[in-house]
């Protein structure tokens, strides 16, 4: 059951002048009043463009690649003499930015950065997005769990959330990275690139399920002593009811919340990790390496710097905003 | 207040001997061998024997650890080493040092870049906050709210690099940031370090206004502020004495989790700026595969964390009489 809408939507307080004929009292299920209200948040709009836009340039890399003419592997730089110098520095001013090359040439190697950028959304994305839902999948769980089951299965649940929260988590990635490798790949072998992305996913996803997992707790313990489930529980709704049609419908707000906030914050750990060297690994595209390569070369070449730094702060704010207004439609109670 | 301190100092003992021995089991997966460190290049396997015996390593991996956990309170004897006193958290070969003296040769290096910063970002985003909380709806309200969003989104590896490009290397308005002890020289262990703490002040600030900002309004809303108003109290000691005071349990609660965890090492940060503080110590123990470096820099960041934690909620008892530790 879902803590039923008012059946007026209109709560602005102004009498609608409309013809009498129409009588205008709809009933609007929560998720329609909850889009109503985001439809009309011009800056939730605007960050949802963004956000849109981002993940249509990281679903069609491909089809951008080809109409571009270049991909993300290929070497130009070294191929086509003229365009880096001795150095490995690209000969044009700010970073070889040509109409041939839209952002310029990465030093050294003399990748395409704009492809880079492109393909890169899709690694840090997929990544960041896998982590997301396992995490979203383990908090509901234990959340759900601790908080309906109680007693000792809530306090191991509850210590289990506290030491995983007390962990030093980006310390214990990079620790960790090696150890993968030494116990799945023999020396002489490359990392396979799966494996380093399967990893993170599995090392982000480890230290930020209990952040979620205590959130839904706390929801659920005072669900559970509303009038509605206490009301299933006497009409002998069986565990499973309850927690599938009494508890859940009413979680789906602080879930999604916490999701949208989630993934750019996911985002940015994934880059983080990389930064330090332990994220994704040559040669496959990845914000997190660029920025890792733009600080080695940016007191010769900061162009290379400012794309994916650009980027990815445009990324995390309309990502941020967009939870904001995710938060304001599905809660109109909440002062911000 | 005993009572909580107690069992809270408890727990926070059993969670740090669970993390350091997941940490500790974890990495004996890593085939690094301290005993052939320890004995140099040329070793003799009878020598090689004598080290590893030495250090113990010739024990099963359990008595190994509790070894390790025993030295921590009552010190090691390292045969043909010597002896190492009562907080002994082993012997890096890497660093041919007690690991104890390495952490406390590069923790002042953390604390003073967490400390200046804390005290900028903690001041100037509670002002900023309250400013936008009473402005609520404002142009000012407005001008903060979307400029600690930006702040909020910023990436410190990202901000700091442009820093050092613009104002080191290309302009040279400021030094290039190190670490001088305070003792020593205190202008020079500011200028050294008043980079790093601007920048991590932009981004942290961000989040102190957001969470002030709508603490306060809210508490601007309940009940027992709008019984001050009533009974005639002036705007500004309501402010003050009322609203503030119930904004800063949620304030002194983040602002535990951001020094827990600065102290416990600021990797990125420190990465960023050439800093050699535990953050950079712990990364290259992990490049080395230095595991008593590594153990000591995990329980220290563990510590750190657990130890703001319990600060903070014995802080909360003082703020907001209505809470009582439990």
């Amino acid at each position: 059951m879902t803590i039923p809408a008012p059946a007026v939507a209109d709560h602005s307080g102004t009498p609608a002048p409309k013809d009498p004929e129409t009588p205008e009292t709809v009933g609007r299920s929560p998720g329609q009043l909850m889009w109503l209200r985001f439809r009309r948040d011009r800056t939730g709009m605007a960050s949802a463009a963004i956000v849109l836009f981002f993940l249509m340039v990281a679903a069609l890399a491909p089809v951008i690649s080809t109409i571009y003419g270049k991909d993300p592997y290929t070497l130009y730089g070294q191929d086509v003499p003229g365009l880096l110098n001795e150095y490995g520095y690209p000969v044009l001013p700010n970073g070889g930015i040509s109409s041939e090359f839209w952002f310029g040439i990465e030093p050294n190697l003399g990748r395409d950065v704009f492809m880079q950028l492109v393909y890169g959304i899709r690694t840090s994305l997929l990544i960041a997005a896998a982590a997301t839902v396992l995490v979203t999948a383990i908090g509901i769980v234990m959340g759900i769990v601790a908080g309906y089951a109680g007693g000792r299965t809530d306090y191991a649940i509850g210590r289990l959330i506290d030491i995983t929260l007390s962990f030093p988590a980006t310390l214990f990635i990079i620790a960790f990275m090696p150890v993968v490798e030494n116990i799945f790949v023999s020396p002489d072998e490359e990392t396979p690139v799966w494996l380093r992305a399967v990893t993170l996913i599995i090392m982000l996803t480890a230290f930020q399920w209990a952040g979620i997992a205590r959130i839904l707790r706390g929801q659920v313990l005072s669900l559970r002593e509303r009038e509605f489930v206490e009301a299933a529980r006497v009409t002998g709704a069986s565990p499973a009811r309850i927690v599938f049609k009494e508890l859940l419908p009413n979680l789906w707000t602080p879930i999604l919340i916490q999701a949208t906030l989630l993934l750019p914050a996911l985002v940015t750990a994934e880059a983080a990790l990389s930064f330090l060297g332990v994220g994704m690994i040559e040669p496959i595209p990845d914000w997190g390496r660029m920025f890792l390569r733009g600080t080695q070369v940016y007191q010769n070449d900061i162009t290379y710097l400012m794309f994916p730094g650009i980027a990815l702060v445009i990324f995390v704010i309309a990502f941020n905003l967009l939870g904001d207004s995710v938060r304001d439609a599905f809660d109109p109670k909440i002062k911000r | 207040m005993l009572r909580f301190l107690t069992r809270r100092t408890l727990g926070a003992v059993i969670t740090l001997v669970i993390i350091s021995a997941v940490t500790f089991f974890l990495f004996f997966a890593v085939p690094a061998d301290p005993a052939r460190l320890a004995c140099g290049k040329v070793c003799p396997p009878e020598l090689l024997a004598q080290a590893r015996h030495n250090l113990g390593l010739d024990q099963p991996l359990f008595a190994q650890f509790t070894a390790w956990l025993a030295g921590i309170f009552a010190g090691r004897d390292y045969g043909g080493l010597g002896h190492c006193p009562a907080p002994c958290l082993g012997y890096s070969f890497v660093n041919q040092a007690p690991v104890f003296e390495t952490i406390l040769d590069r923790l002042p290096v953390t604390v003073s870049l967490t400390i200046g910063a804390a005290v900028v970002f903690l001041t100037f985003g509670v002002a900023t906050g309250i400013v936008a909380a009473l402005n609520q709806g404002r142009p000012l309200d407005k001008i903060v709210s979307v400029s600690s969003l930006i702040g909020f989104s910023l990436q410190i590896y990202f901000v700091g690099t442009l820093a050092l490009y613009f104002l080191v290397y290309q302009n040279q308005i400021l030094a290039r940031p190190q670490y001088r002890p305070f003792t020593e020289d205190p202008l020079a262990w500011a200028a050294g370090l008043v980079l790093p703490w601007v920048v991590l002040s932009i981004i942290f600030t961000a989040n102190y206004t957001r969470m002030t900002r709508s603490t306060m309004v809210e508490q601007l809303g309940e009940d027992y502020v709008r019984t001050a108003r009533a009974k005639g109290m002036t705007g500004r000691s309501v402010t003050l004495r009322f609203a503030l005071r119930g904004t800063l349990t949620t304030v002194v609660t983040i602002f535990g989790v951001d020094l827990g965890a600065l102290i416990g090492g600021a990797i990125i940060t420190e990465t960023t700026f050439g800093l050699q503080g535990l953050g950079r110590l712990s990364i290259n123990a992990v490049t080395d595969s230095d595991l008593p470096v590594l153990m000591a820099t995990v329980l220290v960041a563990a510590g750190a964390i657990i130890v703001f934690n319990i600060i903070v909620d014995a802080l909360y008892a003082f703020i907001d009489p209505r809470v009582r530790l439990s």
